[in-house]
């Protein structure tokens, strides 16, 4: 016992309200020290009781920082925690094995080189970024190394592993931003109107200031805890942050600290949003005030009360009301000697504060200079107006009051507690409990008004009810409050972003005299803070260096979100279906590879992707092509639909038949590309790309729906329905011939482009077309999707002597290079026309009308794109990587490889890419640059194809 | 799906007329025309007039060519207009 005494020197005797637990301690580590915490301290508070008083390292000027609002914003309280950066050391609880490293500071906390910042501080002034590092040019890259080394935050480890994150959807009536005694206040009343309450608190535990403010405050938080823990309806989520609020009250909610998961993302659409956030005690500009051991009168008051941690020895409080009243008497009851109350009210003010690592004294402008180590100040409130400024309100400054309040409200967002006003705690719980039943009335409405305007309802149920009348709403007072924001000398505003109240003026006489502007300029209320503690301070310097009011200059406009948000949250939990084929079980057998494609796992190749090529070359290969799109088109009017979809003619196309297509979008860019078949006279079946297929639905509705409602054409999605196997290879035909039925196969009756139905492997309802992807003899079957596996197997069976031998989704890629096939999103992008893309050929212009048709017509007039080529480095075992630049002189770019690999077959490298006009033709010989800056000749190609030119094994 | 634009005749239509069709918005600040598709539902395209300030919306209708068309076996363009906040359904 007497060990943990020694480890918490600053640590007070058992005080009824403490969060900590002291049954339980923990050891963690700071900086490599080793320091004992209790359940329930956050790291800064058992640092705190440890003595210690500098946490972190300015932003620029690589100042000592300490706690200022021992909250989650405190901006002086970022740390680094085991491989997580930016951890709120003031808010993050501290559990056992915990390593702590302070952020932003090299080598140590108390020797940091970069304070030598300090020095030439005078040279960091507003703008210093922009007006240092512009010019030369050529100079960016090295400033951008410097600049990083400069720049906060702590440290990612790209070894860390990735948490599991959460995302959740809530439909609650009302959601409480804000669990203060007005938000449990308000949640209970609307809890008890009938409606589903959200409440969400920030911080650990709901209560807001009750909590640190004496008995009264601990009996009344007691009463309100039970009411919300003993009222129906409501769901609390502490350590769970409102971040933003967008259209419909469609309201963001980052929920922490549950089990398993490290974060969750809760969209939640609400019927209203009740904003109680609390108010934000605003920090004193003035020299000196960013010292360790100035801190706010809330931060004193929560360290005693909430943590029994003694804040400092002799300290002078600074106080323009009752709050810092309060904090006066907290501190000398937990045996803190009061140096001086300074009392802003009586016109008594605090001129400077002298110390580099700690408070050594403080100076009055009665001259007084006092030894302390603490300066407690207590200047007044923030109203963290961010909900209510992205419902669209702009707050409206109130001198009387000396801060922002909402002016105007939608319908479905109100407010209580001290965002609306002040009062002793009966007034402000009864306006809460009004605006509780009133937000419950006014989502009951919105929900019935919802129900009335849906499509038919057979019941009068959901019918609008009589009208009820609002619940009236007490006027809650607003109390009078001293205006202020800055004293006799200059300060730090932006503690997260080391912005000083005289860089704002210097921003200000340089021109930027708008609020909007001198934030942006100097970056004071752009930092991790974002503006909660520095705003209204920023606004206030603003508005007296332009010889303006508060109310003239306004507020900067908040935006979400309202807190950080982790990537990993917003990333989330993916509800996306994963895909795969009937005959993944057989490919997991074989250890295939598995490749993501889009929402499908595919086998990418099953050991030897240039052994797989070689046997659909010499043997016969099968390849699952589940994934590609498939529709079933039926109808008389489905040419019309064809000709319109892609760019060459379908009138023509005969039962039996199938042909290649091409689609453009309206801007005549490539969009996809397939085949469609036609099974009888009203019956066609239409492939497209595997990730085209989603697309390609919405694509042809669309036509279908708001163009052309006239056809009569029933589209039907079959991708899945359907099992995909392509048999592939000369000895392609012979196997075929042992699983089909009714399919006379010889090359008389069955040549290429043909379609035939019939019975594969005993399978009825099987339809095959005969195409040649790879650049051989091929058939395509297309099987009930639940008999696929079985197809598959019998395949593999009787091929056996045949030497058939699956092949991946690489080596179709090899295959269909070799061949010169494109693929769509691969050798062609967002800006590669049909006649660029070289399947011009297929455009037929003039057909009537067609997707894309205008754009086209204006490409065949214009021939200056840059074209798909064949390419062949001269030295065959150069494969330039996909995406080389192909350039011209020194650095124009005149194009860009976008397919390359070895050919096993040809035995040197092949690419396809794109060529400036002038280049694209055979024989021409161009650079194209490699990554590592070496570059090589590669030669264009007289056509696509690498690999039998003539297509004579395809039609074999 | 952004504005609604009517899509012009290729046959006849410039190459301005058909940028205009293609990119060319009023992007007003008040009622607007706009496409709307129920992806995760009926799959409908539809119109919707939305206010783009208030995000009000205060009627929504089949798409043009559907009102031209007599021939509707199914009677699935047989909804009514609907008023200020039915939305999308």
């Amino acid at each position: 016992m007497q060990v943990l005494v020694d480890t918490m020197p600053m640590r007070l005797e058992v005080r009824r309200g403490e969060r900590i637990d002291r049954r339980h301690t923990f050891g963690f580590t700071w900086n490599g020290d080793r320091y004992t915490a209790y359940a329930g301290d956050t790291i800064v508070s058992a640092l705190a009781a440890a003595g210690e008083r500098i946490f972190s390292r300015s932003f620029k000027l690589h100042r000592p920082r300490g706690l200022l609002t021992a909250s989650y914003i405190d901006p002086g309280c970022m740390v680094q925690v085991g491989d997580e950066p930016n951890v709120r050391g003031a808010h993050r609880l501290v559990e056992s094995g915990m390593t702590v490293r302070a952020q932003n500071a090299w080598p140590t906390l108390r020797f940091d080189v970069k304070s030598a910042n300090q020095a030439v501080g005078r040279f960091l002034s507003a703008g210093f970024y922009y007006k240092t590092f512009m010019k030369p040019e050529r100079l960016w890259p090295a400033y951008e190394n410097v600049l990083q080394r400069f720049s906060a935050g702590g440290v990612v480890s790209e070894s860390s592993t990735h948490g599991l994150y959460d995302k959740r959807y809530a439909h609650p009536d009302v959601i409480v931003a804000g669990g203060g005694p007005a938000g449990m206040a308000a949640a209970v009343a609307a809890a008890e109107a009938g409606a589903a309450v959200l409440l969400v608190e920030e911080e650990h535990e709901l209560g807001g200031h009750l909590r640190w403010a004496g008995p009264d405050a601990l009996d009344a938080l007691e009463k309100l805890r039970a009411a919300v823990a003993a009222t129906d309806g409501i769901e609390t989520m502490t350590d769970s942050v409102v971040t933003g609020r967008y259209d419909d009250n469609w309201v963001a909610v980052l929920q922490r600290s549950l089990p398993h998961v490290k974060e969750r993302l809760v969209k939640a659409r609400a019927k209203t949003l009740v904003a109680a956030p609390g108010l934000i005690e605003r920090p004193y500009v003035f020299e000196g005030n960013d010292t360790p051991g100035v801190i706010l009168s809330t931060a004193s008051r929560r360290l005693i009360n909430m943590f029994a941690v003694k804040p400092g020895h002799r300290a002078v409080v600074f106080s323009a009301n009752a709050d810092g009243d309060a904090a006066a008497a907290d501190l000398e009851r937990a045996g803190v000697e009061i140096a001086r109350l300074v009392d802003a009210r009586k016109g008594e003010d605090i001129v400077r504060v002298s110390g580099g690592k700690g408070v050594r004294s403080v100076e009055c402008n009665d001259g007084a200079k006092i030894k302390c180590d603490l300066v407690v100040t207590a200047v007044g409130w923030t109203a963290p107006t961010s909900l209510t400024n992205m419902s669209g309100d702009r707050p409206a400054y109130n001198p009387h009051a000396g801060r922002f309040f909402p002016s105007s409200l939608p319908d479905d967002v109100l407010v209580t507690g001290g965002i609306a006003g002040d009062g002793n705690l009966d007034q402000l719980l009864e306006h809460a409990r009004a605006v509780g039943c009133e937000a419950a009335r006014r989502s009951a409405h919105i929900g019935r008004r919802r129900r009335a305007a849906a499509p038919q309802s057979n019941s009068d149920e959901g019918r609008e009810g009589p009208a009820d009348s609002p619940v009236v709403i007490p006027e809650l007072p607003i109390a009078g409050h001293p205006e202020l924001f800055m004293g006799r000398t200059h300060g730090v505003v932006d503690y997260s972003e080391d912005v000083g109240s005289k860089d704002l003026v210097a921003a200000v006489k340089e021109g930027y005299d708008s609020i909007e502007l001198a934030k942006r300029y100097t970056t004071a209320t752009m930092g991790p803070a974002q503006g909660k503690l520095e705003t209204v301070n920023a606004v206030a310097v603003v508005a007296a260096a332009t010889g303006s009011t508060i109310e003239a200059t306004g507020t900067t406009v908040w935006r979400p979100p309202f807190n950080p948000i982790s990537l990993g949250a917003l990333a989330g939990r993916i509800f996306e279906p994963v895909m795969f084929s009937p005959m993944q079980p057989w490919h997991e057998g074989r250890r295939a590879e598995p490749l993501v494609a889009g929402t499908w796992i595919r086998p990418d190749h099953y050991g030897d992707p240039a052994a797989e090529v070689r046997n659909v070359r010499t043997n016969v290969g099968l390849i699952d092509v589940t994934p590609l799109g498939k529709f079933d088109l039926r109808g008389p009017d489905v040419p019309k639909l064809l000709n319109q979809l892609y760019v060459n003619k379908w009138s023509k196309l005969g039962v039996g038949s199938v042909r290649y297509g091409v689609m453009c979008a309206e801007d005549g860019v490539v969009l996809d590309d397939g085949v469609t078949g036609r099974l009888e006279p009203d019956r066609y079946m239409m492939s497209t790309t595997s990730s085209g297929a989603a697309a390609l639905w919405e694509w042809m509705e669309n036509w279908l729906q708001t163009e052309h409602p006239e056809w009569r054409v029933r589209l039907t999605p079959m991708t899945s329905a359907y099992a995909s196997i392509n048999v592939a290879g000369p000895k392609s035909r012979e196997l075929m011939r042992r699983v089909a039925e009714e399919i006379d196969l010889s090359p008389e009756e069955f040549p290429y482009m043909r379609v035939r139905t019939g019975r594969i492997a005993g399978v009825d309802g099987c339809f095959v077309w005969r195409i040649g992807f790879t650049g051989e003899l091929g058939y395509e079957i297309h099987v009930p999707a639940s008999y696929g596996l079985h197809v598959w197997t019998t395949l593999i069976e009787l091929g056996a002597d045949l030497n058939v031998q699956p092949f991946g989704v690489e080596a179709q890629r090899i295959l269909r290079l070799e061949k010169g096939h494109m693929i769509v999103g691969q050798d062609t992008d967002g800006l590669t026309g049909a006649y660029g893309a070289d399947v011009g050929w297929a455009v037929k212009l003039d057909k009537q009308d067609f997707a894309g048709k205008r754009e086209l017509v204006w490409q065949s007039e214009n021939d200056d794109y840059f074209r798909l080529v064949g390419l062949q480095p001269v030295d065959p075992s150069e494969i330039p990587p996909e995406a080389s630049q192909i350039i011209e002189g020194t650095k124009q770019i005149a194009g860009r490889i976008t397919s390359s690999r070895m050919s096993p077959t040809l035995g040197r490298s092949i690419c396809l890419g794109f060529v400036a006009p002038h280049l694209g033709a055979p024989g021409t010989t161009v650079t194209v640059h490699l990554p590592d800056g070496r570059r090589i000749p590669a030669t264009v190609m007289p056509q696509l194809a690498h690999f039998d030119p003539d297509g004579g094994r395809v039609r074999g | 799906m952004g504005e609604g634009t009517a899509r012009p005749d290729p046959g006849t239509a410039t190459i301005g007329m058909w940028r205009d069709y293609l990119y060319t918005r009023s992007n007003p600040a008040g009622w607007t025309t706009e496409n709307w598709f129920h992806r995760a539902g009926c799959r409908r395209y539809f119109t919707v007039e939305r206010h783009t300030v208030s995000n009000a919306v205060r009627a929504s209708h089949r798409p043009a060519a559907q009102a031209r068309t007599t021939t509707d076996p199914e009677g699935l363009s047989a909804g009514t207009e609907r008023g200020p906040d039915a939305g999308p359904g």
